[in-house]
């Protein structure tokens, strides 16, 4: 498989340096991605992190409205306690610091060492778990977090922005996560730059459904079907879980390797959809924003907002990834 | 046991999981993110160098060692999940190393590990190479064999213990994820754990 790389080893330092040439409001240090003009007094820090391979996610979001810090681990990988500790200490202004965690064993792990070891620093982090196609029951590590960490890291990010203090920001991360739910669907497998070949094989004829967003396998495999056919089918299993109501944060994402002109054509049937269910489509995003690599394929996430949530999210934000209203 | 010993142990892990890096990714493809073998090639190789650039004085120390080499290179699961292994034995090994101290010391790494993972036996993870290795040193304690048996006992307690994951369904971890398809496949943690348990066979035979 070809890959744009010097070499794997050095694949995460090397767009990180990019990252750094390419963004003047960003600082990149030991692996850490800030702002430039570092914290604000007062303000809530937000720290987030993951494994790399999943860009914009998470240091394509580090700016204003947004995060304070990102800690990219290796591809696929979640990072290390130091890394993490590092970001806590540099953006807390005094107010505490707020950890997006997604619902991974890795992730969780280091998180959660990370805060035990940071001193001095007021931490509080919430667990983003919106893939509905993992049951969440004791057979399993949890639901994934996948898509709506960019809805928690937004609106989390606002209110940040706006002064909330640690608390009140932490809940309503929380709350965006209980009101947000995923699935996604791949139409191929992704190659990591370490293993030069796809994760799974998956024939020409066949798409997965219920993927993450690390390449690994879904639930199922079935045949391969029209835009409508899947968008219907990631709309159900969303829809089962929490039944879509009012107004709608709609956002349909791209795996990496899927032209935006495809991810229109299902949002158009996920429109179609939510007005079926008497719902509606009041904020909306569409191209590749959590992502896996050069997998082809997409996911939907629906977030069921409120006035206070869309304020939030409309509100003025400034990242490399996302960016409108300032 | 020395602290050279221990030295060793990290010296042919790290040389061992290098040489299945690439079974152990392939492992993980089946039923993960296909990453295992690289991470642990790069956590174990930067062990090995950790204890050659400042060798140690005591064999607690080597486990310290690794542990937090480990907890600070790796990230993922696995990173801090063996590095709590190691970390918990080092605190928990008295001088002089006895088969019996390894044993009961090597127990309490592997109950970190349960504990920071909320894994138990038969969740498909490291835990079911892990405890039947741990189960094995307890009972060559018990019955007084030498350390070169009482070690290659408990490298084939954790083999067996790891292809026994084949017809599981994971319960932890990323392979969770996939549910009933999980099943046929060997779990890459505790294929990697039985690596760690070949090695320490091989460094006293």
């Amino acid at each position: 498989m070809k890959k744009l790389i010097n070499t794997a080893e050095s694949v995460v330092d090397d767009a990180l340096n990019g990252m750094a040439a390419a963004h003047p409001t960003l600082r990149i240090r030991d692996r850490v991605v800030y702002r430039a003009e570092g914290p604000r007094r007062g303000k809530v820090g937000l720290v987030s992190g993951g494994g790399s391979g999943h860009e914009p996610l998470h240091a394509g979001f580090v700016g204003h409205g947004m995060l304070d810090a990102a800690c990219p681990g290796e591809v696929f990988t979640s990072p290390v306690p130091d890394q993490i500790i590092d970001a806590t200490r540099a953006v807390d202004g005094g107010a505490g610091v707020l950890h997006i965690v997604k619902n991974y064993t890795g992730d969780v792990l280091n998180f959660e060492m990370a805060a035990e070891l940071v001193e001095g620093v007021d931490v509080a982090s919430v667990l983003v778990d919106d893939d509905v196609a993992v049951q969440d029951s004791l057979y399993t590590a949890g639901r994934r977090g996948t898509g709506a960490t960019l809805f928690v890291e937004k609106i989390a990010g606002a209110l940040a922005e706006e002064g909330a203090p640690l608390a009140r920001v932490a809940a309503v991360a929380g709350e965006v996560d209980d009101r947000s739910r995923s699935f996604g669907i791949a139409l191929t497998s992704c190659t990591t730059p370490h293993a030069g070949k796809p994760t799974f094989d998956l024939p020409e004829t066949d798409v997965e459904l219920g993927i993450g967003i690390h390449g690994e396998p879904g639930r199922a495999r079935v045949p391969m079907a029209s835009a409508r056919e899947l968008a219907g089918i990631a709309m159900e299993a969303v829809h089962g879980d929490l039944p879509l109501r009012g107004d709608l944060l709609v956002m349909v994402n791209g795996m990496g390797g899927t032209p935006l002109m495809e991810l229109y054509v299902v949002f158009a049937e996920v429109a179609a959809f939510v007005r079926g269910k008497g719902a509606r489509v009041a904020r909306s995003l569409v191209g590749n924003y959590v992502t896996s690599l050069d997998m082809q394929g997409f996911s939907v996430s629906i977030c069921l907002l409120d006035d206070p949530l869309t304020r939030l999210w409309d509100a003025p934000v400034e990242t490399p990834g996302l960016r409108w209203g300032r | 046991m020395d602290t050279d010993v221990l030295v060793a142990w990290f010296a042919e892990t790290a040389r061992l999981v290098h040489r299945e890096r690439e079974r152990l990714t392939d492992l993980d493809a089946a039923i993960g993110d296909a990453d295992h073998g690289s991470n642990l090639d790069r956590g174990f190789s930067e062990v090995a160098r950790a204890l050659a650039t400042s060798p140690p004085d005591t064999p607690a120390q080597v486990l310290a060692t690794a542990g937090a080499t480990l907890i600070r290179r790796v990230g993922g699961a696995s990173g801090p999940l063996y590095g709590s292994v190691f970390r918990q034995m080092g605190k928990s090994l008295t001088s002089p190393v006895t088969l019996a101290g390894f044993a009961a010391a090597f127990e309490e790494g592997v109950v970190a590990a349960e504990r920071l993972g909320k894994a138990a036996l038969g969740d498909k993870t490291m835990v079911d190479a892990l405890v039947p290795a741990s189960r094995a040193l307890a009972l060559a304690v018990r019955d007084g064999v030498g350390v070169r048996e009482a070690f290659e006992q408990a490298a084939r307690a954790a083999a067996d213990g790891a292809k026994a994951t084949i017809p599981l369904q994971a319960r932890k971890g990323r392979a969770s994820y996939l549910g009933e398809r999980s099943v046929g496949h060997e779990d890459p943690g505790a294929a990697s754990a039985a690596l760690l348990m070949a090695a320490l066979a091989t460094v006293v035979a």
